[in-house]
């Protein structure tokens, strides 16, 4: 396909990066993809791989429909190293109150023409033998999806790359000028640029209120049909919300290998790597907490990672007036994955004059310099 | 001590002798699918000191066992093949 | 079920090294347990089992290590251990509980594990390790009759085909890959220290008919499933098939580093730095045996006996400490021997599995990424055996560095990670 546009500069080569390499190269645009290190190097390759609606605000809800439904519209052209599962989640009550939670939920997912099923107490049995006795029952999601981030990454650049896009990797972008980037080997020049540098594009573009909010996640050897869907506490919803302090909630979720991998965690640490034990006990009890069947299986790894987390926890995604030529896809916390193609689509719509499919008014990276400043 | 014990294997009964290793118990039964790689191959111990965890077995309906690491015990119900 | 310790002295590791720190540092007074995942103290040159007895200084050494007041705990792994106020704080797992240990000072005697270089069929049953097929005939593998080949490199192909012969199997070939002249030069050295003279002596008459040759090495390895034959390259470049039952082959041997790294220990050409007193860079951790370099039990105990007194306060005995230059001069010498060849980095091809937790084949891997790379596009190194297996081969193969350690040392049930 020959391009009809000029060029595109994407900043990271992520998950985000990646797809909005993808979207721009198939509307014509002469891509490029700049990362300093290698394709999915950062938080992608650290990530639960989920890709999961989330009600947290009627915006998140729109735009995490909207990326399910983009992944399932992708799914012919992925290929086995993204590793799809079209597993569904489901959010699990613990009591009575959590299930009215639930179906008001149902009714929310509902009106985004999301499908969500209530399941009893005895349905969720069935459904997931190896959860805690006594549960009050779930919220099936099966329009939810499991991918491997790292390989769905390769996958969306391969992809742009048939449409002539290009990936350099272990190019470090110092800075974005107006409709162009500083490289250490010099300056290049495009019509558009995107910032898709995750927990590194604030440093790229200094108002952006993007901080590290860092997770915790352990992975088993192989438990085949230990669960089967990707599961999730009511609770999950509170700590995603929340700025300040640890929290951990339950998250667990199966690999095609059988694998189990537990998460989740979440607390300010600045860039502080370093493994937290106390945190991850306190995730591997909250896990067995729920599903006590966990406390038998052997861990073979455990890991951290950052989230690029936004005080509204809203992403930006859209143009930056003040440089021309810049456009934010960034500031996605847990929902990267989820969003991505969504996100991607976004951006290239606006560039084209199209108008995209949900509402992007809430993610415009204009807000944070009408906002106060982060906590 | 060269006492005689028997162990289960795959639902068969093996005759060994206690302070034998699981793995070298199953490989002197003929044993050589201890367990099966992601790709679909069997394979047997390779390090013999419990580095590899090539050797895993299912023992007494627990999964992940290093063969090698393990003593055979009167009655011991050893699985494997696993399909992992 | 969570049981709560406390000691002066932790010992990782119950080979030669880690039995002589925790005799000698119970001997100058101080509480000492010694922690190793294996049925019975001895490590892997002096396993033991009801089929084998173990060898008389080992005997001796564990009557001294039980005179002296060291508790063992076997059959118990290190999955953690961090420093918590003045000392340490360690997370052991057993069989069915768990383990809290505090100690004032570690030593480290994690020993090491055999070098693993991928080859065509390596994966194959009845492809063993050198001292790997060892430690299975010890715990009671049978050989008798068996065809058996021993490719490698280093000082452990001899006595091993000792010991498998001895044991009734048929040890049709020991190919050493290093070339003649070099061992030759080392073994004609061997009149200064007439103990290791005396051993090279008595091996060589237990097989005086067993070929063994220089310059050769194992190719390939053919069966379907299970090991049928291997192919031998001789050292004027010829190949032949050999048919055998069983193959041992690996690579002289690597340390086993990790817990010194998680303490933050500094590592020097891939061992733990050491100073006089076996002391590392970190401190109040000791290490002592083959993580500091590789030189066999004798710098093993005499490392040991320095590091436990160290780690009870004590400075070593001088005598300690002579014997100890004195060996791992030896033990230098025996490196530069036994080095491996370049050919033995390419036996692999492109189908050849280099992950075998993970079925990575050779042809997956992009020589242009780095460790982490690897990990992420193919999952290489992502197994229970947390690249302990492949990470070698690895860096041998393509000069990856390790990646960072991070508990769990090994798998370790979720259980024994929850809070204490």
């Amino acid at each position: 396909m020959t391009a009809t546009h000029g060029d595109a500069l994407v900043v990271g080569a992520g998950i985000v990066g990646a797809a909005c390499a993808l979207a721009l190269a198939r509307d014509g645009w002469r891509v490029t993809v700049l990362d300093r290190a290698y394709a999915s190097a950062g938080t992608t390759s650290v990530g639960m791989g989920h890709i999961v609606v989330m009600d947290d605000s009627p915006a998140q809800l729109a735009l995490t429909a909207y990326g399910v439904e983009r992944w399932r519209e992708l799914a012919p052209e992925l290929d086995a190293r993204s590793e799809r599962d079209p597993c569904g989640t489901l959010w699990i009550a613990e009591d009575d109150a959590q299930i009215a939670a639930l179906r008001s939920k149902r009714e929310t997912y509902g009106s985004a023409r999301v499908q969500a099923e209530l399941l009893d107490a005895a349905e969720l049995v069935d459904a997931e033998p190896n959860l805690r006795p006594g549960l009050a029952g779930a919220l099936l999601v099966p329009g939810d999806e499991v991918i491997y981030p790292p390989g769905a990454t390769l996958r969306l650049l391969a992809l742009a790359r048939e449409q002539g896009a290009v990936l350099r990797e272990g190019a470090a972008v110092t800075a974005i000028e107006a409709n162009g980037v500083r490289t250490d080997s010099g300056t290049l020049r495009a019509d558009v640029v995107v910032n898709a540098a995750s927990v590194g594009a604030a440093a790229l573009t200094p108002e952006l209120p993007i901080i590290p909010r860092k997770g915790h996640l352990a992975i088993t050897d192989r438990y085949p049909g230990f669960c089967r869907h990707q599961l999730v506490e009511l609770g999950y919803l509170t700590s995603a919300h929340s700025m300040s302090g640890q929290s951990v909630a339950f998250n667990v979720q199966p690999r095609p290998t059988g694998q189990v991998l537990i998460g989740s965690s979440r607390e300010l640490a600045g860039w502080n790597a370093e493994l937290n034990r106390d945190v991850l006990r306190r995730m591997l009890a909250r896990a067995t907490d729920l599903m006590p069947g966990l406390g038998a299986l052997s861990v073979i790894r455990a890991w951290t990672g950052f989230r690029p987390a936004t005080p509204d926890k809203l992403p930006l995604i859209g143009r930056w007036e003040p440089t021309p030529g810049l456009w934010i896809a960034a500031g996605h916390e847990g929902l990267g994955i989820t969003t991505s193609l969504a996100t991607a689509q976004i951006i290239a719509d606006r560039i084209a004059g199209r108008t995209p499919a949900v509402d992007d008014a809430p993610f415009t990276p204009m807000r944070a310099l009408a906002a106060a400043p982060v906590q | 001590m060269t006492e005689r014990i028997e162990i289960v294997v795959d639902g068969s009964t093996v005759v060994t002798t206690r302070g034998t290793s699981v793995a070298s118990a199953l490989l002197d039964a003929g044993v050589t699918a201890f367990r099966v790689s992601l790709g679909g191959s069997v394979r047997a111990p390779l390090c013999g000191m419990g580095v590899c965890y090539e050797c895993r077995v299912t023992i007494d309906d627990v999964p992940h066992q290093r063969a090698c690491m393990r003593t055979v015990e009167p009655g011991m119900r050893i699985d494997t093949g696993a399909g992992e | 079920m969570t049981a709560t310790h406390a000691c002066d002295v932790l010992v990782v590791g119950a080979g030669p090294a880690g039995i002589a720190a925790a005799a000698n540092a119970a001997e100058c007074g101080a509480r000492v347990v010694v922690v190793d995942e294996a049925a019975a103290p001895g490590g892997q040159i002096w396993r033991s089992s009801s089929h084998t007895p173990p060898p008389r200084a080992a005997r001796r050494w564990l009557r001294r290590l039980r005179d002296s007041g060291a508790a063992v705990e076997s059959r118990a792994g290190v999955v953690d251990v961090e420093r918590r106020g003045d000392g340490f704080h360690a997370l052991i797992e057993r069989e069915h509980e768990r383990v809290l240990m505090n100690a004032r000072a570690i030593v480290l005697a994690t020993g090491a594990r055999e070098r693993f270089l991928p080859f065509p069929g390596w994966t194959l049953p009845n492809v063993f390790g050198i001292g790997g097929a060892q430690a299975l005939l010890k715990s009671g593998m049978t050989v008798r009759g068996k065809r058996v080949v021993i490719a490698g490199s280093g000082p452990l192909l001899l006595p091993v085909a000792a010991s498998l012969s001895h044991a009734g199997a048929r040890v049709v070939l020991v190919a050493e890959q290093a070339p003649a002249g070099r061992v030759m030069r080392f073994a004609a050295a061997l009149w200064r220290r007439p103990f290791t003279a005396l051993q090279a002596a008595r091996l060589r008459a237990a097989f005086m008919r067993t070929p063994y040759v220089f310059g050769t090495w194992i190719a390939a390895a053919d069966g379907d499933e299970r090991l049928t034959s291997v192919e031998v390259v001789d050292a004027d470049g010829g190949r032949r098939r050999l048919a055998c039952d069983v193959l041992c082959a690996a690579f002289g041997l690597v340390p086993n580093v990790e817990v010194a790294r998680l303490l933050g220990c500094e590592l020097l050409d891939g061992f733990v730095r050491v100073d006089g007193q076996q002391a590392t860079s970190s401190a109040s951790v000791y290490c002592a045996g083959e993580p500091t370099g590789i030189g066999g039990v004798d710098l093993a105990l005499v490392e040991g006996a320095i590091a436990g007194r160290a780690a009870a306060g004590h400075s070593p005995a001088p005598a300690d400490v002579r014997r100890r230059n004195r060996v791992r001069r030896a033990a230098r010498e025996l490196d530069a021997a036994f080095a491996l060849r370049p050919e033995l980095r390419s036996l692999a091809d492109e189908s050849t599995i280099v992950c075998r937790c993970e079925d990575v084949r050779l042809g997956q891997l992009d020589p242009s990424w780095t460790t982490r790379q690897a990990k992420l596009y193919t999952r290489a190194g992502m197994g229970a055996c947390q690249g302990r297996i492949c990470g070698a081969a690895l860096e041998c193969v393509r000069s990856w560095p390790p990646d960072t350690v991070r508990p769990p040392l090994r798998p370790a049930r979720v259980a024994t990670l929850l809070p204490e």
